[in-house]
């Protein structure tokens, strides 16, 4: 039985695999809509969160499959303190697959340890959200057609960014990739990720303070949102919040084919004018995100289609 | 100064001068019935002074512990009063409630019953990281 905690625990060539499976999904959308009948997703999201939910029990519900969770910590047992552990062992009794989001680092690794059935982690903490990487992989590939050969920028929060280190580390694995990490000293990316994938795999970055001046080199910008529930206090989150605000004024000396990507939810660091930009791609990844979980909930539950 | 030998026990010879203190506690000799002598700034040519703990009983030792705190530190299994056998430490590979992760986003600081659990990801600069949050450990 396999588990989604990190990106890395899929292979490169499990991902070609994913995305694969993900264009096939769009291309054959009713071959797939049974797949999943008689399973059973649970969506434990100990924290807020729309997009991310509602893609995995979207997934399900399009492979023919049905959803059952909750959706905040206050609406389940561990408003009441129950374990994580606890949690999953009994969910475990109730689901087929388990999508997990929580605000603690390594909860979904715990919850690993002990769960019968597959668990996906959903985003813990500011550690990892391996779907959400999924879900950029894809989008790169679809709008540029490789996943090698380009400069990336990532700017905003890098430091408790979980979707940029998440991101990072599975770039690394591909060849001839620049990073650009634009971001105040205070919010720049961390050590261990630094030590562990971009100086151990020998991979060219550079660490900037202002968008523009590196706008022109960039193939990809990956905006991040300044998130408020990762600071310890609020006047830290007030000063550093609008730094990096994305406006058509910026894009003005940006390559013709740059693709812009976002996580979502944003706040203000993108302007709405830039959503009609062709350039902008962060509601594509959003449908693209969806297409990756199905094919990411078929390779756990081991379903295949035939051809 | 004199300290006799022992018959049955454990030498934890070539422990960094100073540091066996640390070790005793973390080996928790306070805990044991049996004699524990601890001899501090021992001469030795090849480190200059060093620390020894002799335990006049043959206990189980967790030498993941003991190779995290100082790889250095020769074991020496002493049986009827000869020695059987010397074990020479390294880094493990995995600390098992060793250290506590400091972390205050990890899932361990308020699930206390999880093994906190530390991997080696660097031997040559001797770097663990939790193995849920991948904080550096110290």
């Amino acid at each position: 039985m396999r588990h989604l905690i990190n990106i890395t625990d899929l292979s490169v060539a499990e991902i070609e695999e994913l995305i694969a499976t993900a264009q096939d999904i769009i291309q054959n959308g009713k071959k797939y809509a049974e797949v999943c009948k008689g399973k059973k997703i649970a969506t434990l999201f100990f924290e807020p969160s729309t997009r991310t939910r509602l893609s995995f029990e979207a997934a399900m519900l399009e492979l023919g499959g049905s959803v059952i969770g909750f959706s905040s910590a206050e609406s389940s047992s561990a408003a009441k303190g129950e374990t994580v552990t606890d949690t999953v062992r009994t969910v475990a009794c109730y689901a087929d697959i388990i999508a997990m989001r929580h605000p603690k680092e390594g909860a979904p690794l715990a919850a690993s340890k002990v769960s019968p059935v597959p668990i996906i982690n959903a985003g813990d903490g500011g550690h990892n959200h391996p779907t959400q990487t999924l879900a950029d992989l894809f989008t790169i590939y679809r709008e540029k057609g490789r996943l090698e050969n380009f400069t990336i920028g990532f700017c905003g929060d890098l430091k408790f960014g979980r979707t940029v280190h998440s991101l990072i580390t599975a770039l690394s694995r591909y060849r001839n990739i620049n990073f650009i990490f634009i971001s105040p000293e205070e919010l720049r990316i961390p050590d261990y990720i630094k030590e562990d994938t971009l100086w151990k795999n020998k991979l060219p970055y550079i660490e900037v303070e202002r968008l523009e001046d590196v706008m022109p080199q960039l193939d990809i910008l990956y905006m991040t949102r300044v998130q408020k529930e990762r600071f310890f206090n609020e006047a830290d989150y007030v000063r550093l919040k609008d730094s990096y605000i994305l406006e058509p004024s910026k894009l003005a000396n940006a390559k013709k084919d740059l693709s812009v990507l976002h996580p979502l939810p944003r706040v203000n660091e993108i302007s709405h004018l830039v959503d009609s930009d062709p350039r902008a791609c962060y509601f594509k990844q959003v449908l693209n995100g969806k297409y990756m979980r199905m094919a990411l909930i078929l390779k756990l539950l081991n379903l295949e289609v035939d051809s | 100064m004199k300290i006799d030998s022992i018959q049955n026990g454990i030498v934890l010879d070539h422990i960094k001068a100073g540091n066996s203190m640390k070790i005793y506690q973390y080996l928790a000799l306070d805990k044991l019935d049996c004699p524990v002598a601890l001899i501090k700034n021992v001469k030795s040519t090849k480190m200059g002074k060093k620390d020894i703990i002799k335990i006049d009983s043959l206990i189980d030792i967790n030498l993941d512990i003991l190779g995290y705190l100082d790889a250095g530190i020769t074991v020496n299994i002493i049986k009827d009063g000869v020695l059987k056998e010397k074990r020479r430490l390294e880094l493990p590979e995995k600390l098992i409630n060793v250290l506590r992760c400091k972390n205050p986003r990890c899932i361990t600081t308020v699930e206390h019953s999880l093994d906190s659990v530390f991997n080696l990801v660097d031997r040559s600069k001797g770097i663990y990281r939790c193995e849920y949050c991948e904080a550096e450990g110290n």
